[in-house]
């Protein structure tokens, strides 16, 4: 089980880690996909496989296509590359440290942690139960998550869209 | 028929509203209107004349309410008594005539029509003056007869002597009237009436003239006497008695009809005629023998004095109407005289005279200077006697009257019972010699007024083209030449009507032919005296010398200039003035200035200061309040760069920090 | 170490890296897919409580993860409709340059 973990949590990581350093957007887009993949079998390994599945449609299927999407559409020419600045650097520099800190306070306090010991098997959690609990413990909360998804996707339309009206030369 | 007391307001109510009328309209037709008005005024007095003289001894009276005040009301009255009733009669009848007279000569005036409403206005008040009943009434129309000459003194005000004199005229009978009024204040606080006669109650009846007599005041005075003496001051501005007579001649400067009638015949009589009234409020201290003074020896001397003075400076004069004007001053003391030595028929006598002749010297003179084109130096008239014939022989009567010529004049008579009068005063003869002396220098200037002017050759342009005027100005001549002859009758020592009428208790005393001769005799003198120097030798050139003047230049040259009196109140009276308002003006500029302008600073100041707290203290507060919202609002608007990295920068230090405290703080 | 630990560890790796990405990085996209990366590590750490926390019985951490999950696409959507808009304003999606919200 833990070797699984382990192999697991080096997928997600490694890839993650790639896809953050690469400079191909492409590339980072693929790996991430890779990495939110592997999230998709921690939940598997961890007994919820409806997340899973979940985690497969959302991030594997839908996510990744609209990023793919935008960064076909926001594409810049190879000459728009531009060198590496003074500023990227220091940036960089002021990232590292900062995850680096957090990194190390969290992990020292993960690591350093005790945590009540808990049965080794696993919860059991149907997709029957899970829909009953949806529906009836909170059924308010998932209201309001279709709402939210519904504003998300018309507000993304409006600002995606182009105003011809308004402002005709901006017309891509 | 007579007229009943209680319309007896109806004769200044006349000639009140043809000058109401004047004031609206400019139309030639007030002239008549007045002149009608006058008439009918006259006509009224005949009829109250008529009534007074049924009972001469009766003062009828109409008293009424004026208006309520505080705990009784103001009361304002009528009168009518024989004085009332003869001065009426005579200021109506002149007043008639010299408006006759007017319409000739202002005919040409363009302020024709408003000249007549002037001289009714003056009408209106005189004879409300007249029928007064009551001090205060009698001071509201004294006050508005002081206007009415003012204004028509001033008329041709285009001209600054006349503006000057009419101012003149209204300054200095204004420092009379203060006494006068001190007087009747004075005399309301002690009396608590005004009406002359009330039933018992007025201020000339038995009880509160006992009441005055009976107070003395610090100074040894009796109440009455000083209260006397202050409305005498009245009469000495209004009749232009020494000291206050300055004003008289150069009143000279308005038309003559108006020098005849306010001038000559009527308000400057009407000082003598505010004595006669309150002739028993004046003698109330006769028989008082501890006082210092007596009020009536006060106005004997005043007389006394005025009338030799002005006989002595109209000697010097050259100026036709000024030699009338300082006649006038003379005989206005004679009847001041007549009063004082306790004869008020002989003043009130010599006043209806001296009107009837005055006025008719006065209009023959307007005659001479309407006919000679405005000429009034009688050096440049000369040898009117034959082209005005008219006016020669009416103004030779009034010239005749005035001096005294015996038996057929009227101002004989007057001036002889006024000599008589002082000459039975027990107090002091000084009056009656000062008398004498103004008979001969009467007769003196009057001789040689009419010989310069009438006599000899025209010495100038204006002269020698005079023709006689037209009937509307020698028929009032003519009319009151009779009038100045007849008038005289009235008093005579033999059958002294008039005498009797004012006065009940009138004993006519035969004796003092002796002094009728000499008086006859002195008249004789000055006559002569004036034709053997005036006469004899009749003036050739308007630039030959006088002969006083060469006989005696430095004196002529002193009463030429009037004795000096204008300078005297100039370098007096005008210094102290000036001295008094420089002071009022010092004190006005930097004491009560200074204290003003110290006050003002003062809020300067204060207003500086707050100022001053206001912006280095409020403001400064406000201000660094506004400043630090400012500066840490643009201190916030610099750390929004719109650096999205900066801003997860920060998140991401905040969430660090909080997992470090969390991980330290430790949350089990 | 336990599983439980071994999952933190993981979760708060990856959320490191994706805070990293988010800081580091200048292109929009890869700020955006950074931030998706965090809340992934906070899902691990819900879906490890859930399977190794004290209570049982109760879907809670599944269901938590579930809206988080419709957050994230929803969040992910409106980001992504932002940097095409971006885009189109300044032709480019270099984040350090739009700061025309500045104050």
């Amino acid at each position: 089980m833990i070797v699984a973990l382990i192999i697991i949590g080096v997928l997600i990581l490694g890839s993650a880690a790639a896809a953050m350093l690469r400079r191909n957007l492409i590339h980072s887009a693929l790996l991430l996909v890779a990495s939110w993949t592997g999230v998709a079998a921690f939940y598997l390994w961890a007994g919820a496989e409806f997340l899973a599945f979940a985690q497969i449609l959302v991030y594997a299927g839908a996510i990744s296509m609209v990023v793919l999407f935008a960064v076909l559409l926001t594409r810049q020419s190879r000459d728009a590359e531009l060198p590496v600045e003074p500023a990227t650097v220091t940036r960089t520099a002021s990232a590292f440290a900062v995850t680096a800190s957090l990194a190390a306070v969290i992990g020292a306090a993960v690591s350093t942690a005790r945590f009540p010991a808990s049965a080794a098997e696993a919860p059991s959690a149907t997709v029957k139960e899970i829909g009953l609990d949806l529906m009836q413990e909170h059924g308010a909360a998932l209201l309001i998550v279709g709402i939210i998804l519904t504003v998300a996707l018309i507000g993304a339309t409006v600002i995606a869209s182009t105003d011809k009206k308004r402002d005709p030369e901006d017309a891509p | 028929m007579t007229l009943p007391v209680q319309l007896l307001w109806l004769i200044p109510a006349l000639p009140l509203l043809v000058a109401g009328i004047g004031a609206l309209t400019r139309h030639r037709g007030v002239a008549l209107a007045a002149i009608f008005a006058m008439a009918g005024s006259f006509a009224l007095s005949c009829l109250a004349l008529a009534g007074a003289l049924q009972d001469p001894s009766v003062h009828a009276t109409y008293n009424f309410a004026w208006f309520d005040l505080g705990h009784g009301a103001l009361r304002l009255g009528f009168l009518l008594d024989p004085l009332t009733a003869l001065m009426t009669t005579m200021v109506t009848f002149v007043g008639t005539l010299i408006f006759i007279f007017s319409l000739g000569y202002m005919k040409e005036d363009k302020n024709f029509s408003r000249f007549f409403c002037f001289l009714s206005l003056f009408a209106a008040a005189m004879l409300g003056l007249l029928v007064a009943n009551s001090l205060l009434l009698l001071f509201v129309c004294w006050e508005l007869v002081g206007l009415a000459s003012y204004l028509l003194i001033g008329f041709w005000f285009h001209k600054p002597s006349a503006a000057a004199a009419a101012k003149k005229a209204f300054i200095t009978t204004r420092i009379g009237d203060l006494g006068f009024l001190l007087g009747l204040l004075w005399l309301a606080d002690s009396t608590g009436s005004l009406l002359f006669y009330d039933g018992g109650q007025g201020v000339l009846e038995a009880t509160a003239l006992a009441s005055l007599s009976g107070q003395t005041l610090a100074c040894g005075l009796a109440l009455s006497t000083a209260i006397g003496l202050l409305i005498f001051c009245g009469a000495v501005g209004k009749s232009g008695q020494f000291p206050l007579h300055v004003w008289l001649p150069d009143a000279m400067e308005g038309p003559t009809p108006v020098s005849a009638l306010i001038h000559a015949a009527t308000m400057v009589a009407a000082g003598v005629f505010l004595v006669a009234r309150v002739y028993p409020l004046m003698s109330a201290d006769a028989l008082l023998a501890a006082v210092p003074v007596h009020a009536l020896t006060v106005v004997a001397f005043i007389g006394a004095i005025t009338a030799l003075m002005g006989a002595l400076i109209a000697c010097a004069q050259n100026d036709i109407k000024r030699i009338l004007a300082f006649s006038t001053v003379s005989q206005l003391g004679y009847m001041m005289l007549a009063l004082g030595v306790g004869s008020s028929t002989a003043a009130i006598f010599h006043l209806l005279t001296h009107a009837f002749f005055k006025a008719l010297l006065f209009l023959g003179a307007g005659s001479v200077i309407h006919a000679a084109h405005h000429e009034q130096d009688i050096r440049q008239l000369g040898g009117l006697r034959t082209k005005m014939k008219v006016t020669f022989a009416t103004f030779a009567i009034g010239m005749m009257a005035l001096s005294g010529v015996p038996f057929l004049f009227s101002g004989f008579w007057s001036k002889e019972a006024i000599l008589h009068a002082a000459h039975e005063w027990d107090v002091s003869h000084l009056p009656l010699y000062a008398g004498l002396c103004a008979v001969v220098l009467t007769a003196f200037y009057m001789t040689r007024l009419v010989a310069e002017t009438f006599f000899g050759k025209p010495r100038s342009h204006g002269a020698e083209h005079a023709h006689e005027n037209s009937a509307v100005m020698t028929a009032p001549l003519v009319i009151l030449a009779v009038c100045a002859v007849l008038l005289g009758f009235l008093g005579t020592p033999y059958w002294p009507w008039l005498q009797k009428t004012l006065d009940p208790h009138y004993e006519a005393t035969h004796g003092g032919l002796g002094l009728m001769l000499l008086s006859i005799g002195l008249v004789g003198a000055g006559l002569g005296l004036g034709w053997a120097l005036y006469g004899r030798k009749l003036r050739t050139t308007a630039a030959a010398r006088d002969p006083l003047d060469t006989a005696a230049p430095a004196v002529m040259a002193v009463l030429a200039d009037r004795l000096g009196f204008d300078e005297l109140y100039a370098a007096t009276v005008g210094r102290l003035n000036s001295a008094t308002a420089a002071f009022a003006d010092f004190l006005d500029r930097y004491v009560i200035g200074g204290l003003v302008t110290f006050l003002a600073q003062l809020g300067i100041f204060s207003g500086g200061v707050n100022r001053q707290v206001d912006e280095a203290n409020l403001n400064g507060g406000f201000d660094a309040v506004s400043e630090s919202v400012r500066g840490s609002g643009l201190f916030y608007s610099r750390k929004q760069t719109g650096e999205t990295h900066g801003y997860l920068r920060v998140v991401a230090v905040a969430f660090v920090l909080l997992a470090l405290v969390l991980a330290l703080g430790g949350v089990r | 170490m336990t599983p439980l630990h071994l999952c933190l560890l993981i979760s708060t790796a990856l959320f490191c890296i994706g805070l990293f990405g988010a800081l580091a990085r200048s292109n929009t996209i890869l700020v955006l897919l950074g931030i998706e990366l965090m809340l992934n590590a906070a899902n691990i750490n819900f879906i490890a409580f859930w399977r190794y926390g004290p209570s049982h019985g109760a879907a809670n951490g599944m269901i938590f993860v579930l809206f988080s999950i419709a957050v994230a696409a929803a969040e992910a959507a409106v980001g992504l409709a932002l940097i095409i808009a971006v885009y189109r304003h300044q032709k480019n999606i270099r984040l350090q340059e739009a700061t025309v919200l500045k104050g």
